[in-house]
């Protein structure tokens, strides 16, 4: 049984873990498939409607596995990528429920990648990032050179992946590369208050928000509007919305069942 | 109505005639009986004067996953040339009003030679469409080699079938297989909102439009171009466009009656 990931639902909540502390939970490709396996889960499981991710001891998660590579002279990195690591990063942003990053400690190349992807990045006070591939002569991979131009902008951007500087939390989240920092020992809390919050709200309009957004970093203003449209229409159609209506009229707080 | 089928169901509405193809467990394989009530169905619509313009769809997970293996794994050449697998699909060519594809999930195989049988293809954005039958030691035998190559080119067509690998509604969009892509819960209903306008329109002018477009595919430009226009005089003697030409020149609305 692999013991890679950790998956635990609280409520409407799950936290997955990425359990390899020893390996500052570097990845295999054990790894990768019980974690797309576990987002599938997750995915299909109605009742989850927010995500935690965070890794296990003093990292967050160090990237690729270096030791498992280093006695592979012939591994083809594309192959690697195109089976492992693309299909996870897709699958968290077409994840149709929030994702949140809780850093607990050091994010190292696709480990940078990995909270990229996730919709929320909180970071321990302790935690830093760092876009490393440079350092080992290689390219971002798993989205970065996508996703990090459109989160800090393309200045910084390339600032960070052309130099490979460690990035400290607090400096991380000044750039707008994450959303804020918290004192250690309350990251998870922090973490878990949000996806508690992020849990009760619409599931299903949270979801094709999600997607519109994604979809619309690819799209013209004329394609976007049209997807808005469809979207909205779907939208109109479920219990939470009406509920929201009822709510708004009786002058309540609405209470949605991510129906 | 002829509900009574095995593999199929149909629903009337209005001159839309909606019909699903119900093998779920199996995905939709097509097997010559599932087939065999199809086309002795759409063969029925296309005779009932109450409809004009038909839906086909399978399920969120299927249009149709291709044929039935089982059926085909120990036969012989012969026992194939006998059992005459195809004779079924050359009917739906003949058929003369249009025949909208809705699809959702995987269109492979005789799923994808069904779905570009159809004259228009509404896409789920989860939809894949593909020819693997060169994964099994064997080629398409219902007009993917020959359907494909004049939808998509000499050169996409080649890929997908050598490849064997099936393609997203977003590639088979840019390809032009497909007409367009929406969420996956209104695939459906935007193929049944374009059924409904082209039944809005008169009925033999969208027959001759059709069989029209079908000719150009197995003629000369000179023989396809007479044969347009002799339709085209053709369509002057009917009432509906005496209707159509008046209700232009009245600016009101015409009523086609399909006469």
């Amino acid at each position: 049984m692999d013991t890679s990931i950790r998956v635990e639902q609280r409520d409407t909540v799950a936290v997955i873990s990425l359990n390899r502390p020893d390996k500052l939970n570097a990845f295999t490709p054990e790894m990768q498939r019980a974690l797309q396996d576990v987002l599938t889960g997750i995915e299909r499981n109605e009742e989850i409607r927010a995500v935690v991710l965070t890794g296990e001891g003093r990292a967050f998660c160090a990237g690729q596995d270096l030791e498992s590579i280093q006695h592979h002279p012939d591994l083809n990195y594309g192959e690697v990528l195109k089976q492992g690591y693309n299909p996870l990063i897709l699958k968290l942003t077409r994840l149709d429920k929030p994702v949140i990053a809780a850093i607990n400690g050091v994010a190292a190349g696709a480990g940078v990648s990995l909270a990229l992807a996730c919709d929320f990045r909180i970071a321990s006070e302790r935690a830093s990032l760092i876009q490393s591939f440079v350092n080992i002569g290689l390219i971002p991979d798993s989205g970065s050179t996508w996703l990090l131009p459109r989160i800090i902008g393309l200045t910084k951007a390339i600032e960070v992946m052309f130099l490979g500087e460690k990035i400290s939390a607090v400096d991380a989240a000044q750039m707008g590369l994450i959303h804020r920092t918290c004192p250690p020992e309350q990251l998870l809390s922090e973490a878990l208050a949000l996806a508690e919050r992020l849990g009760k709200l619409p599931t299903k309009a949270i979801g094709m928000t999600k997607r519109a957004i994604y979809q619309g970093l690819g799209n013209t203003l004329e394609q976007s509007l049209a997807y808005e449209a469809q979207l909205q229409a779907l939208a109109g159609r479920t219990d939470d919305h009406q509920e929201g209506l009822r709510a708004f009229f009786e002058k309540r707080t609405p209470e949605y069942q991510g129906r | 109505m002829g509900n009574s089928y095995k593999y199929i169901s149909v629903d009337v509405d209005g001159f839309v005639a909606l019909v699903e193809l119900r093998r779920h467990q199996a995905h939709n394989a097509l097997n010559l009986e599932l087939m065999e009530e199809l086309v002795a169905e759409l063969e029925r619509l296309d005779v009932d004067d109450d409809v004009r313009c038909t839906v086909l769809t399978g399920s969120m997970r299927a249009f149709a996953a291709g044929a039935d293996i089982s059926e085909m794994v120990d036969a012989t050449a012969v026992e194939m040339k006998l059992r005459n697998q195809f004779r079924c699909w050359d009917r739906i060519r003949w058929l003369r009003k249009p025949l909208i594809a809705a699809v959702n999930g995987y269109a492979l195989g005789g799923g994808c030679e069904l779905a570009m049988a159809c004259d228009i293809i509404v896409a789920g954005e989860n939809a894949k469409f593909g020819q693997p039958e060169v994964n099994l030691g064997v080629m398409p035998g219902a007009g993917g080699t020959q359907r494909l190559v004049r939808a998509v080119g000499k050169a996409r067509a080649m890929e997908i079938l050598l490849l064997g690998e099936p393609i997203t509604a977003e590639e088979a969009l840019q390809f032009g297989l497909i007409n367009r892509v929406v969420p996956s819960e209104l695939c459906v209903q935007e193929a049944l909102g374009i059924a409904q306008v082209i039944s809005s329109k008169a009925p033999l002018a969208v027959q001759l439009i059709k069989e029209s477009v079908g000719k150009a595919y197995d003629s000369t430009l000179q023989d396809g171009m007479e044969y347009e226009r002799n339709c085209f005089y053709l369509l002057c003697g009917s009432q509906d466009k005496t209707e159509g030409m008046r209700a232009f020149m009245e600016k009101r609305q015409p009523f086609f009656q399909g006469r």
